[in-house]
Order: structure tokens, then C-alpha cells, then sequence
């Protein structure tokens, strides 16, 4: 049984990209054979954070296009045999791709992969509405903050609306991926709230993914957090996402917030002391 | 004593503006119907000369707006006057065009149509060829029409209920940037954080009930009032918002 899971958002720069390479790579690091499809078709970024850029000749419009077969454009990742990658075109527009050609492209890659993970682009037009339409499972995507959540509001009521399991009466499942925590501002109320956010939204939560320099470090080098440096707290929280992804029980773990706690205390008789 | 004058002025300007009346403005859906006509002109008008003929009663009172793409695509501005006329002839009640700018009608009989008409395209059944369906059509009601509206899910952010018949009742909440719109009285079993005008048909009687107010704006008829208005004082509380004696109140159930 193939799964088709698209990673959206709404909002721009709230880490799609960056957490469709980590699950991608966390279900690969199961035993899991993954594809992940790009879908920010002009503005390509899926193929440098996963270190591929080098080695892109086709991409997503190509073969919808005919002008490559499917094998011919995907690219085997060099770490995990079992992940692989399918670009976008950086030269083309969305308007390249349509509903059709997305659709046969999307079975193609059903038949060979147990996990189709199609990386939205941000906004709610073409690019976004394709690469929801076949899901079977949505990861949103959010920042605890006003604007990331309104926007991945909107977001779930077009995955409730605007996809083919929709549009046939079923529903879609959803699935939260709350990223850049940061439980220090949280506790001092510069942040939302992990509550405040799933009482907003609505949708249980697969993960929480705290602030963390591992994950820019990991993306400058090509790499998804959780090869590059699987002893980071990011990387824990995106296998253990991709743990609940594949059915297993996994409690949630709110990020370090003692921790935290401690270092300010620390600091804050430091300053006291001074 | 020229003080004394100054200050008497202004005293009875101000009563003035007491004595004005307020003045109430209330809004209206009502269905116009879009028509394009085609070239070649005298073919698209015998063709609808004849619908004209088969259903007589379908465009009376029907407000019309022309979309002019076509006519301007075709025939350049001159041909804008010439098909508005040609379809003024045939007695319709057009309030507008679409697809030409003001700039296209200045100076013609029609320049004070508007040429900014919001809203968009629904479905319409068309006038069949058979003028005797016309009339007994509406005879028969087939369904007892719907007057309330259940809603088992969240409305979401950029989500829009519009439900003139009646009631709508939500089972879960609204979301902010989300709107829902009633004929009668609106109820929400979660927490209500978009906006909510109910009574479009029920007028002053209808109600909105919520589990929890974060909204940012609430109506009742022709009344409405935002968040700002009501303060952190009901904020997140169970509320009623109600017209009371010809203003909008809220009150808390709890």
C-alpha cells in the first residue's frame, strides 16, 4: 500500500522543504522506499537541501511533458538507496504542470515507492492546489505564531475542499508539524503556545520540531538534519514523526523546556551576580 | 456681542446634527443575469429574440449586465453604444457592463452605468423553448425548502457560509478570516473567531450564540459592532449578541 503525503503550509519559510527532506529521509532510515517530489516548480529548492543539485538532467515538467521517462528523471540519493528524489524545473512556471499529467506522474510513482511525499510550494494557487490533489495524508506545516497558523488555517479547509478525497466525500487525514519551537520564548509568552495552536487548528499533532541550528547547518551541506546529524534534538523529533507516520505509538515529547528553564535561571544569577 | 453670536451659531449647528436622522443602509443579493453578445450581432440577437419570445416573463425585472468583451474585442469601442442600444430596445433593465472601462462610455447615453460591478458567475437555468413551462413551474413546491443548516466541522480561515434560508448551527469553530452569514440565528459549539452577521431575513430577532467569543465582528441585521467595541471583558466567554431596543448587545451566559 503506497501513501501519497503532501507537505504544505500556507506560509512561505516555515520549513516545508526542509521537513519533507528530514521525513523523507527518517521513513528511508526505516526501511521505508521514498520518493520525494518537488513541486515548487520555478523556484526549486528540494534538490540542494538534499545535495542533488548536481545531478538534476530532468525534472517533474519533463516527464509529465513526455520529453523523459519517469526513471530518467529520478535521482537516487547517494546515502539511503531506498530515497529518491524527483526535481522541479527551475526555468518553467506552474503552469506547466496540469491536473492530468500530475495525476499519471503520481501512479507511476505509487507503483514503485511506498511513500509518495509531494513538498508543496507556498500560497494557495496552481502549485499548491497540485500537489494536494492526489494526497491521501497531509503534513501542515506550522510556526507557532499568528500568521503561520491563520495561513495553514486556510490551508486545511482547502484540503478539506479542493482534493480528489475530498471531492469524493471522503476526508483527508492531517497531520501537525509544529517547527522552529522555541520553548524558552514559548514559557515567556513571546510565542504561541503548543495548546493554543491545536486548539486553533484542530488536527493532531505529529510532531514538534524545537529551533534548532542543526537544521540550517544540515541544509547548507546538502544533507536532511536527520543523516547529517542524527543526534540533534531536530533529528529525534522528525524520526519520531516518522515513526507515528508509519502507525507506531510514539509519545509526544514536549521539546527541553527544563532545560531551558535551567540555563536562564543560570544566566539570570550570572546578571544578578555581576 | 460679536462673541455671543459665534457661540449661538454653533450651538444650533450642533443641534442639527442631532436632529438628523440616522440613516441605515442594508444590503441585497439579488440574481442579474450576464449576457454577451457575439459577433455576428444579427445572428446572436434573432437567437435571443427568440428565447425572448419562448419564456416572456424570464428577463422581466431581471436587473441585466452586458458583458462587452466580445463586442469590444470584435468591434472596437464604436460598437459598445451600438449593441447597448440594441439591447435597450428589447426592454431590459440593464445596470451594468463588464469587460469596458468608463473611459469607453464617456460621452454616451450609458455612461452612468456602472462598469465595477463585484460579485461572480452562478448557475441559471435557462429558458426552455417551451413558453408553457414557464407558468407552471413555480405551481407546485417539490421539497419543503431547507431552514436550517448543520455544519459538523470547523469553519476554516478564508471559508465562507452564506445561508439566507435560516439557522446555521456550527459543531466545531470558526476560524478567524472565516465568515458565516445567516437568514436567522447563528450558533457555534466551539469558539468564534471570524465574523458572523445573522438575521439577513429574520431581521432584529435573530441571535448568534457562541461557546467562546474571540470574533471579529459580529451583526445582527443591519446592526454590527468588532471586536474593539466590546472590550477584553467577554473575551473568551460563553455570549449572546441580540438586538435590544435598536442596538446591538452582548452578554455573557456565564
Amino acid at each position: 500500500m503506497s501513501t501519497v503525503m503532501v507537505v504544505t503550509s500556507g506560509k512561505g519559510g516555515v520549513g516545508k522543504t526542509t521537513s519533507s527532506a528530514s521525513l523523507g529521509a527518517a521513513l528511508a532510515q526505516r526501511g521505508q522506499s521514498v520518493v520525494l517530489v518537488d513541486f515548487d516548480v520555478g523556484l526549486r529548492n528540494l534538490d540542494l537541501v538534499m545535495g542533488a543539485e548536481r545531478r538534476v538532467v530532468f525534472d517533474l515538467v519533463n516527464v509529465i511533458q513526455g520529453d523523459a521517462k519517469l526513471p530518467q528523471a529520478l535521482i537516487r540519493d547517494k546515502r539511503l538507496e531506498n530515497l529518491s528524489l524527483l526535481p522541479a524545473s527551475q526555468t518553467r512556471d506552474k503552469d506547466a504542470l496540469t491536473e492530468e499529467g500530475v495525476g499519471k506522474v503520481i501512479e507511476e510513482l505509487k507503483e514503485r515507492f511506498d511513500w509518495v511525499i509531494c513538498d508543496s510550494p507556498a500560497g494557495i494557487e496552481k502549485g499548491a492546489t497540485l500537489a494536494m490533489l492526489y494526497a491521501d495524508l497531509a503534513v501542515v506545516v506550522t510556526n507557532p505564531e499568528v500568521s503561520s497558523v491563520r495561513d495553514s488555517d486556510r490551508i486545511i479547509g482547502m484540503l478539506d475542499s479542493k482534493t480528489r478525497r475530498a471531492e469524493a466525500g471522503e476526508r483527508i487525514d492531517k497531520r501537525l508539524l509544529l517547527t522552529r519551537y522555541d520553548p524558552a520564548r514559548a514559557a515567556r509568552g513571546e510565542m504561541m503556545k503548543v495548546e493554543d495552536v491545536l486548539e486553533i487548528l484542530a488536527v493532531p499533532l505529529l510532531g514538534i520540531v524545537a529551533e534548532s541550528p542543526d537544521v540550517l547547518t544540515a541544509s547548507n551541506m546538502g544533507a536532511p538534519v536527520t543523516i547529517h546529524n542524527p543526534a540533534s534534538p531536530a533529528s529525534v523529533a522528525y524520526m519520531e514523526a516518522a515513526r507515528r507516520l508509519m502507525g507506531e505509538d510514539v509519545p509526544m515529547s514536549q521539546p527541553a523546556q527544563r532545560q531551558q528553564g535551567l540555563f536562564s535561571r543560570l544566566f539570570g544569577k550570572k546578571a544578578a551576580a555581576a | 456681542m460679536a462673541v455671543d453670536r459665534v457661540e449661538r451659531r454653533s450651538g444650533r449647528e450642533d443641534a442639527d446634527i442631532f436632529d438628523l436622522p440616522t440613516v441605515r443602509l442594508r444590503g441585497r443579493n439579488v440574481l442579474a443575469l450576464v449576457l454577451a453578445p457575439e459577433f455576428p450581432m444579427s445572428d446572436w440577437f434573432t437567437a435571443f429574440d427568440r428565447q425572448l419570445d419562448a419564456a416572456p416573463g424570464f428577463f422581466a425585472d431581471r436587473p441585466i449586465v452586458a458583458d462587452l468583451r466580445p463586442a469590444l474585442a470584435e468591434g472596437g469601442p464604436q460598437a459598445i453604444g451600438l449593441v447597448l442600444d440594441t439591447l435597450a430596445l428589447r426592454d431590459l433593465k440593464l445596470i451594468g457592463v463588464e469587460g469596458v472601462e468608463a473611459r469607453h462610455l464617456a460621452g454616451t447615453p450609458w455612461e452612468r452605468l456602472a462598469t465595477r460591478l463585484h460579485g461572480r458567475d452562478t448557475a441559471v437555468e435557462t429558458p426552455e423553448g417551451d413558453a408553457a413551462a414557464e407558468p407552471s413551474a413555480p405551481a407546485e413546491p417539490e421539497t419543503p425548502a431547507q431552514t436550517s443548516l448543520l455544519i459538523d466541522r470547523p469553519v476554516r480561515s478564508g471559508q465562507s457560509v452564506v445561508f439566507a434560508e435560516g439557522d446555521v448551527t456550527i459543531v466545531g469553530s470558526v476560524s478567524s478570516g472565516a465568515e458565516v452569514l445567516a437568514g436567522g440565528s447563528i450558533h457555534v459549539y466551539g469558539a468564534l473567531r471570524g465574523r458572523a452577521i445573522a438575521g439577513l431575513r429574520a431581521g432584529a430577532g435573530a441571535r448568534i450564540f457562541c461557546r467562546k467569543l474571540e470574533a471579529e465582528l459580529v451583526g445582527v441585521d443591519q446592526l454590527y459592532r468588532t471586536a474593539e467595541h466590546w472590550g477584553p471583558g467577554l473575551h473568551g466567554r460563553a455570549v449572546q449578541v441580540l438586538c435590544d431596543r435598536g442596538s446591538l448587545r452582548l452578554s455573557a451566559f456565564d
